[in-house]
């Protein structure tokens, strides 16, 4: 099954050496076999939103969600079930400082 | 008792395990063991010879008759397909149960809804019962039940029992979860509810041999329902401990409890379930409070208290200290422990240690502080008679009010 993680509230800048320790992780799902992809993002004062309503597109600026609940990047893995994607989830160092929300990936929706 | 009824009694839960196994999905095994029994109660005029393998047979080709009519990419795990729901595996699969208890009480599942997961899935009482002693309207505990089968399948919650790693961890989860539904039955008087949960407990301890602590709640769970019919006056008020008649206590159940908690501690395993069902039993042998061994059960809560530290028990350990030591010990020991100021008991257990030192005023004002937080119309009664008392100056008979052991 495939799994979203998405990391909530930790920047890998806020981590001491979180470049390295990152990488080491992403190494590490990769030799796990697990690894589908992942990215940071910028900060969310970067954060464009676009909404279309009765055709009219309405583009704003943010939201500038709070840094506790501000989405920082994501891992896409692909494990046997939860409890596997649970264990990834631990060993991220990014959930030693933030939290990270596992979400299952609904299969089968584009053909 | 029809012949289906009877089946479904004896077998419903390892049969519903078989057919979640197979089919990977706990909602749609439900409906079709449902689907099946419907169809043996209208077609059955003799028992077959073997009830349990007709059962699933049909209850296995209705699985494929919904989800084709479904028509949606169910199973959702590839190693579920349709074409390997072969009727030799169904009908000759082991004994699944313990999977199916620890997919309900997983941790990725809020509490609330593996309390009734493991209720409806393993103790098979319907969502308006469930809902009945939860306090809940059916339609809500109906909602919680379905969500949360839906949960397992769409997030990929194992049917299986953990790995070695995980187990000691998820085996807290399942036990935690049988102990709630015991004490929600405990509080609120239902005698069915507690005696469900002694039923969980003990089939938990019967499918894990090895483990001391499944035993060892089992044990606490007996042991404090031996104690069921003294624990109520006829009006509906809360006996403590120490003044319930003891003559009401269930012999059979103490005898079974203490055996029980002999058997656990004999394997050198202790834990926290194990040591509470020893303090329940060292209460459960005395005569009377004065007649307690007191001793043994500050060293039992001693050793509680290392082990799962929490000013609960604590505060348990204060109220042995003063029945063993004297009343200016164990005020002592309850007065270094913090956390508890919103919790009644620790007030309650102050204003007595206070009440016994002859420091009415601070007795009354601590029982005034209890009177404010307690919730339980009974417990109200009777720390406003206590209240009462000092404020009146009548002396009440003297002696030590428990909290309710956890």
């Amino acid at each position: 099954m495939r799994y979203m993680m998405l990391v909530y509230g930790c920047h890998r800048e806020e981590l001491p050496d979180g470049y390295d320790q990152v990488n080491a992780y992403v190494k590490d799902l990769i030799a796990r076999g697990v690894f589908v992809g992942a990215d940071p993002l910028h900060l969310p004062d970067t954060a464009t939103t676009v909404q279309v309503r009765s055709d009219e597109t309405l583009i704003t600026d943010g939201p500038y969600a709070e840094t506790h609940e501000a989405l920082g990047g994501y891992f896409m893995v692909d494990c046997a079930n939860l409890d596997e994607a649970i264990e990834l989830a631990e060993l991220c160092p990014l959930a030693k400082l933030g939290s990270i929300e596992i979400r299952p990936v609904l299969e089968n929706t584009f053909r | 008792m029809h012949a289906v009824e009877q089946v479904f009694r004896e077998h419903r839960t390892r049969m519903l395990a078989a057919l979640t196994r197979v089919l990977g999905d706990l909602e749609l095994a439900e409906d079709s063991l449902q689907d099946a029994c419907a169809q043996a109660l209208r077609t059955w005029t003799t028992t077959p010879d073997d009830p349990m393998a007709w059962l699933l047979t049909v209850a296995r080709n209705r699985a494929i008759d919904r989800i084709r009519r479904a028509r949606r990419p169910v199973p959702v795990r590839p190693e579920v397909a349709v074409d390997s729901y072969s009727l030799d595996s169904l009908v000759n699969l082991g004994d699944e149960r313990l999977s199916l208890i620890f997919t309900c009480c997983h941790p990725a599942l809020s509490l609330e809804a593996r309390v009734a997961l493991t209720l409806q899935a393993v103790a098979g009482l319907t969502a308006a019962q469930i809902g009945r002693s939860f306090l809940v309207p059916e339609a809500t505990m109906a909602q919680r039940l379905v969500r949360a089968k839906r949960k397992i399948r769409d997030a990929g919650i194992a049917f299986a029992v953990p790995a070695d790693h995980l187990l000691p961890a998820r085996l807290s989860s399942v036990l935690a979860v049988v102990y709630l539904v015991f004490t929600q039955g405990y509080v609120s008087f239902d005698q069915a509810l507690a005696s469900e949960a002694v039923r969980l407990g003990k089939l938990i301890a019967s499918l894990m041999p090895d483990e001391p602590e499944a035993l060892g709640l089992v044990a606490l769970m007996v042991l404090q329902d031996s104690r069921f019919a003294a624990r109520r006056t006829p009006s509906g008020d809360f006996v403590l401990l120490a003044d319930q008649d003891r003559s009401l206590w269930d012999r059979t159940a103490v005898v079974e409890g203490t055996s029980l908690v002999e058997r656990a501690l004999s394997r050198r395993q202790p834990g926290p379930y194990q040591l509470q069902a020893a303090i329940a039993a060292v209460h459960a042998q005395a005569l009377s409070p004065e007649d307690t061994d007191w001793p043994q059960i500050v060293a039992l809560y001693t050793e509680l208290s290392v082990r799962s530290p929490s000013p609960v028990i604590l505060l348990n350990l204060g109220v042995a200290v003063a029945m063993a030591s004297g009343p200016t010990e164990g005020l002592a020991l309850i007065d270094r422990i913090t956390g508890l100021d919103r919790y009644h008991l620790w007030h309650s257990a102050r204003a007595d240690l206070l009440r016994r030192l002859g420091r009415a005023s601070e007795a009354a004002e601590a029982y005034g502080r209890a009177l404010e937080l307690a919730t339980e119309e009974s417990d109200r009664r009777f720390l406003k008679g206590r209240f009462d008392e000092l404020r009146l100056g009548v002396n009440p008979h003297d002696l030590a009010r428990l909290p309710e052991d956890e």
